[in-house]
């Protein structure tokens, strides 16, 4: 049992970290919310649509390029042939960097829908009733007749309603693996953007962070965020569907909490949409909302707990 | 990563399993928890057993996962748990062992694996708690000894305790950081009174420990004269880095009877109770990926936990508070009867977030030494 990352893992870390970097900074961040937000405030209350989301084509054939899709297609079939450890750190590194798209669809339609494993084809894929990147996608998965869509609260997740959609409980459980690791890059992120705030703002004299209550805030994020990361790490590499479900009830957590601190510690900053917070925290509510959301893996938990104990 | 087990593990896990299939049908009945030298005796007769198995050794030289897998299946198997060799086995052994002269090392390591001697932990002080750095025991040299007087408080174990781990001041004048010395007391020295203290569980569970002229040989010094604060944070890394671990199988083992409770007093029934139950699954696993990997990064740097342990104990505490507070709703009104075992171990579960280091001292240290924020006070 050596429970940490091997060198190769650290590597590929890093490489994500900064393949990611260079495809889609901070500036493309900033440049995408405000092309989707379109009018902007002139849009707000009027009732009207706001501009939705482009997805770039050029970013999603950049994704296919680093093999982002084919990671875990196996080399035979023209994949990088690596397993879920690797696609967990990789989805961790997407979720920090708030990268945009049908991520988990298009990475669980490698192999399976010609084109998804390059980043040609871009696959959506219905989960209970909604579906994210629908007008974007090539490729549909599941039942999407007479989606409507809805005014997202993500200005990066534009969502469709489906009337008909099939029971979340269908979901593959390495979707859900997936969503917990973008949510684990969330948590760790906000983390990192808190502690450096508590670090350079100033109040009545000295660092914000020289203050218990919003120490101990920053602190509270990052035990959520570790003991998420041990679980989702673990449940990559057993792929248990409890330890999965555990894994998603931890990151869940983490990152919608840790994300709330975070604004919190940010003040007045926090509540801009100039600050990148809010955005951290509608896409993990976005995500808190896959294959069933949290009440599903509770009761698996407590449905494994019952069969345990016999 | 890697979660597996080689086959010598696998092959231990094994022998052990056998070993307590055989062995804990024989053990004498538990003592009452007032029972104090009955849990003495109780506690060392298991650890001479594990000593005579060849397992006794098991919390400081085995690789992680034999550790692991030792405190796993003994807690599986609903064995004792370390009890009075807590101190001697998972916080004082282990910090002779790293810091410690040879000589040291052969005089108190051996009878703490054979179960022959139990230590208590003489650190806290009535004016020194979270402030451990401020305590006022003095020790003046006195040819070969120290001279010890002063008091100890919370001192769990104390009554039927040999010997004691205990912080005293030789430099007044320094920083306080800087007057620290770690010496090993001898519990039965003349001039030591132990106070017994009720908790709010019922039996005595700590003590104070009143110092008047205590004789200490010099020789019983652990590290440098002054330069007890750093073999002390050696000290508080392994209590708060690996000591719990075991008790983590236990809370998970505790919440899978919980269940099955609930099915038989129709709790279950209610989806919020069971989502809770399904949540606290959840948190105990994790807590134990957390253990396997702050296991694995303490090898990885040299076998001294680091500040992980402050993540975990934080974490611990709170899990198994909200484990008992669960089990109190399971159990409804008999919640109250001190004859259902989940109370007692609910009053229990209140000393977690202050023992070992407050919830709130766990975040400061956190908030300053993983995130590098100033430091407050
Ligand atoms: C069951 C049990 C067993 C124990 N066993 C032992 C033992 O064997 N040996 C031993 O030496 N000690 C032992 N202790 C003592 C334990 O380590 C101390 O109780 C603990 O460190 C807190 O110190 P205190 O009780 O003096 O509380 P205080 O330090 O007075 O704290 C009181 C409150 O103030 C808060 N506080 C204090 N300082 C700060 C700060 N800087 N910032 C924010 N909040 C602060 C604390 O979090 C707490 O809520 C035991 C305690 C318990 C409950």
């Amino acid at each position: 049992m050596r429970f940490r990352l091997t060198d190769d893992q650290r590597a590929l870390r890093v490489g994500v970290r900064e393949a990611l970097a260079r495809q889609f900074d901070g500036r493309a961040l900033r440049a995408a919310v405000e092309e989707a937000d379109g009018g902007g405030a002139a849009g707000e209350g009027t009732g009207r649509a706001v501009g939705a989301p482009r997805l770039g084509r050029g970013l999603w054939r950049a994704l296919g390029d680093l093999g982002f899709f084919a990671l875990r297609v196996p080399e035979a079939d023209g994949g990088v042939g690596l397993g879920l450890p690797e696609a967990v750190l990789v989805f961790e590194e997407a979720g920090r960097a708030l990268l945009p798209g049908p991520l988990v669809a298009t990475h669980l339609a490698a192999g399976a829908v010609p084109g998804a494993a390059t980043g040609e084809t871009v696959v959506a894929a219905v989960d209970g009733g909604l579906v994210e990147w629908l007008a974007a996608a090539d490729v549909v998965r599941g039942d999407s007749a007479g989606a409507v869509p809805l005014r997202s609260l993500d200005p990066l997740t534009p969502l469709h309603r489906v009337p008909a959609g099939r029971p979340a409980s269908g979901t593959d459980p390495v979707a859900v693996l997936l969503t917990a690791a973008e949510q684990l890059g969330t948590a760790t992120r906000v983390c990192e953007l808190a502690a450096q705030h508590a670090r350079a703002r100033e109040q009545f004299g000295r660092p914000i962070g020289a203050f218990q209550a919003v120490a101990h805030l920053c602190a509270g994020i990052l035990v959520r965020a570790e003991t998420a990361r041990a679980a989702v790490y673990a449940a990559a590499v057993t792929a248990d569907p409890a330890d999965i479900a555990a894994a998603r009830i931890l990151a869940d957590e983490a990152a919608v909490r840790g994300a709330r601190d975070c604004l919190q510690v940010h003040g007045g900053m926090g509540f801009t949409w100039e600050s990148e917070v809010h955005l951290h925290l509608k896409r993990a509510w976005v995500r808190a909302q896959r294959a069933g959301g949290v009440t599903e893996s509770e009761e698996m938990l407590a449905a494994a707990l019952a069969s345990e104990t016999a | 990563m890697d979660l597996s087990y080689t086959p010598e593990e696998e092959d231990f896990r094994a022998r052990l399993r056998e070993w307590l299939a055989r062995t804990l049908p024989g053990l004498p009945p538990r003592p009452s928890p007032g029972d104090w030298p009955g849990r003495r005796a109780y506690d060392l007769g298991w650890q001479r057993r594990l000593y005579e198995a060849g397992y006794a050794g098991v919390h400081w030289d085995a690789t992680p996962g034999v550790r692991l897998i030792f405190l796993e299946e003994t807690e599986k198997a609903g064995a004792p748990y370390v009890g009075a060799g807590f101190v001697g086995l998972l916080h004082a052994g282990p910090t002779i062992a790293a810091e410690g002269t040879d000589a040291q090392r052969a005089r108190w390591l051996p009878p703490i694996l054979r179960g022959e001697e139990v230590w208590c932990q003489g650190f806290s002080e009535p004016d020194a708690g979270s402030d451990l750095a401020a305590l006022r025991t003095r020790a003046w040299r006195d040819g070969d000894d120290y001279v010890v007087t002063g008091s100890k408080i919370w001192t769990s174990h104390a009554e039927v305790a040999d010997w004691c781990e205990l912080l005293v001041r030789t430099d007044p004048a320094a920083p306080k950081h800087r007057g620290i010395t770690w010496l090993a007391l001898p519990m039965d020295a003349p001039g030591i009174t132990v106070r017994p203290l009720r908790t709010l569980a019922g039996p005595a569970e700590f003590a104070e420990v009143f110092l008047d002229e205590v004789r200490v040989p010099v020789a019983n010094r652990v590290g440098d004269e002054n330069d007890g604060w750093r073999v002390t944070l050696v000290t508080l890394s392994f209590e708060r880095g690996t000591a719990f671990a075991g008790e983590v199988v236990a809370c998970r083992r505790a919440l899978a009877e919980l269940a099955v409770e609930a099915r038989k007093n129709g709790r279950w029934d209610d989806p919020a109770l069971r989502r809770r139950l399904g949540r606290l699954n959840a948190e105990f696993r994790a807590l134990w990926r957390l253990t396997q990997w702050n296991v694995s990064a303490a090898e990885a740097s040299g076998g001294v936990p680091g500040a992980g342990g402050s993540v975990f104990k934080l974490r611990y505490s709170h899990a198994r508070q909200e484990l008992y507070d669960a089990a109190a709703e399971v159990l409804g009104p008999d919640c109250l009867d001190l004859d259902r075992p989940w109370t007692p171990d609910r009053l229990s579960s209140l000393a977690y977030t202050i023992a070992a280091g407050t919830s709130q001292v766990q975040h400061s240290i956190i908030a300053e030494r993983i995130l590098g924020l100033p430091k407050g006070r």
